[in-house]
């Protein structure tokens, strides 16, 4: 039984090495000189100066990629969690007749690959005046992710008693009082998951900014890192810390709200 | 009066949601597809020319060459990243939710990857696996075994393979979490009934968890599926827009857009890319709606 026990942590620690390396290679690379990386890539670097950061910083106008990162996946977000939980709401709550279908055109966009879209999404935006921009982003981000929350939300309701909401119905709440007193308080662990999820993905990508954006101060982070590479590509120790600099505001923010996100995700709020 | 305009008012509930899905995703969408039967001048839209644009991406030469060796690539990715992110994802969820201790650490842990942006994950690796100063060579030469050093990604026999293994890298603690939420919703009741059915070990595993937990493997399976044929960005940071070395990485989402964006197909490119866009939207969505049905059926109650 002890032996079993110590088979399961040599595997999952194991695959902790695993994950956890090639970060932690790129954290310690970035304080590297150039020399040092090339010499012995492996070992730890000899001191830990900020050099490479503060050159990065300034070479590729950071703080600006920084700024509209933030501006873009707090915008979508936010904009994702209210419309995708109202229309969840409104098909796992209300019998309308149509409500089956809707729920199957939402679920469409599970299968449906926006990327391939691209080029009608150009021009849609090019007539829109939204190309180059951050509404631009906002929008496509918020359009291509409300499938997902819808599916979630709704699979999140068939977990939650009826209830709750109709004896606040009968206390005199009207829909939109049982929306946001009664089921937006209960649905904050499913709002987490999309929330999370969400912002990863919308924080890391860079298809839409590659194509959409075409102006330096409008690029976000990923972008930045494009530019980093093509510019700096044989100084290893300023890309490594361009790329330890663009991950480090995820890790972070991740490490102080991993424990809600895992609860999140475990504690269901009501168990019937 | 009050009632009849706040039975009006409740569909404002579903309206900003069904604008943005509407206006931004299937409209594009169906535009994508229409366009497809047009021919085309660089961005202008000509006269509907039938399926002659899928006649040519299937049978002219070089389109027909670079569409089949890309949707093999695609295929391989989706049969190497099933193991990656289903069994091994599956198996390690199964530990951790196991009698452990430091479960939040390793979920923690695991996730950690998934927080890079694809684009830093390509560039890190591709420093990590660069033949000369690469750190990966560097430590099999130090530990004796040079003989596997290699151009990791230079190297047509193993460029794919490393990049399908770094994508399971980023990708296999979210299947993990996933997995987790399933294995936690399997109420403690069914086991404990099982064990008065003197049920153990595998036939517990088999007959009661592995069940239970079809709901998660069905959308682990799905967005794997998804991934693989949307393969692009890892690929487009490590290879290039041509899937190097020698097309030996390239993808249907690369040829697409190298019709779209590139230079690949002249002046009429948009109506051949518009045609994959097709093909790849009926691959991901035929298989995403099989799926699905297959795994409904033998979905279990309980």
């Amino acid at each position: 039984m002890k032996l079993k026990q110590l088979a399961k942590y040599v595997v999952l620690g194991l695959f902790t090495f695993l994950s956890l390396y090639p970060i932690f290679l790129m954290f310690m690379s970035s304080f590297k000189t150039r020399k040092e990386i090339t010499s012995s890539p492996l070992a730890l670097p000899k001191s830990f100066k900020f050099d490479n950061f503060v050159d990065v910083w300034h070479k590729v106008n950071f703080s600006e990629y920084l700024l509209n990162s933030i501006i873009v996946s707090v915008a979508s977000v936010l904009v994702i969690l209210l419309i995708s939980s109202m229309a969840a709401f409104y098909l796992a709550r209300f019998k309308f007749r149509w409500n089956g279908a809707v729920l199957f055109f939402f679920m469409l966009g599970l299968m449906l690959p926006m990327k391939l879209a691209i080029s009608p999404l150009y021009m849609q935006m090019m007539k829109l005046h939204m190309l180059d921009s951050l509404q631009g982003l906002i929008v496509v981000y918020v359009a291509g992710h409300i499938s997902f929350a819808v599916f979630l939300f709704y699979g999140f309701f068939s977990t939650l008693p009826k209830d709750l909401d109709q004896s606040a119905r009968i206390d005199g709440c009207n829909n939109f009082q049982v929306y946001y007193k009664i089921v937006v308080p209960l649905m904050r662990p499913a709002m987490a998951t999309v929330a999370i999820t969400d912002l990863i993905k919308v924080w890391n990508d860079f298809f839409y900014p590659l194509i959409f954006i075409k102006t330096t101060e409008k690029g976000t982070i990923p972008l930045g890192m494009l530019s980093l590479f093509g510019e700096f590509d044989t100084q290893w120790n300023l890309l490594f810390s361009g790329l330890t600099l663009s991950s480090l505001p995820m890790i972070i923010a991740f490490l102080f709200a991993s424990r809600q996100f895992i609860e999140g995700l475990t504690a269901g709020a009501v168990k019937s | 009066m009050r009632g009849l305009s706040s039975k009006h008012m409740i569909h404002l509930f579903l309206l900003p949601a069904l604008v943005f899905y509407v206006g931004f995703m299937i409209y594009p969408i169906g535009s994508a597809l229409l366009n497809s039967f047009y021919s085309w001048k660089g961005l202008l839209r000509g006269d509907f020319i039938g399926i002659d644009n899928f006649v040519r991406l299937f049978t002219e030469s070089p389109y027909k060459e670079t569409f089949n060796r890309a949707l093999w690539h695609n295929v391989l990715i989706f049969l190497v990243l099933i193991p990656v992110k289903l069994v091994v994802a599956y198996a390690l969820a199964l530990l951790i939710n196991s009698k452990l201790k430091g479960k939040e650490f390793f979920k923690t842990v695991f996730f950690l990857p998934k927080l890079l942006s694809v684009i830093v994950i390509g560039y890190l690796f591709s420093l990590i696996l660069n033949p000369t100063y690469g750190a990966l060579n560097t430590a099999l030469k130090a530990v004796g075994l040079s003989s596997l050093a290699r151009p990791w990604l230079g190297d047509p026999d193993t460029a794919l393979l490393s990049v399908i293994l770094i994508d399971g890298w980023a990708e296999f603690g979210f299947a993990v979490l996933i997995f987790l939420v399933g294995l936690q919703s399997i109420s403690g009741e069914i086991y404990d009934a099982a064990k008065i059915d003197r049920a153990e070990g595998l036939t517990l595993l088999f007959r009661i968890t592995v069940p239970l937990s079809l709901p998660s493997i069905m959308i682990m399976t799905i967005l794997t599926f998804i991934s693989a044929f949307e393969s692009f960005e890892l690929i487009y940071a490590m290879q290039g827009t041509s899937g190097g070395p020698y097309y030996s990485t390239d993808v249907l989402a690369l040829f697409f857009y190298r019709l779209m964006f590139g230079t690949a197909g002249g002046g009429d490119s948009i109506g051949l890319g518009s045609a994959l866009a097709v093909v790849l939207l009926l691959l991901i969505s035929g298989a995403t709606a099989i799926s699905m049905f297959l795994f409904r059926r033998k979905e279990v109650d309980y």
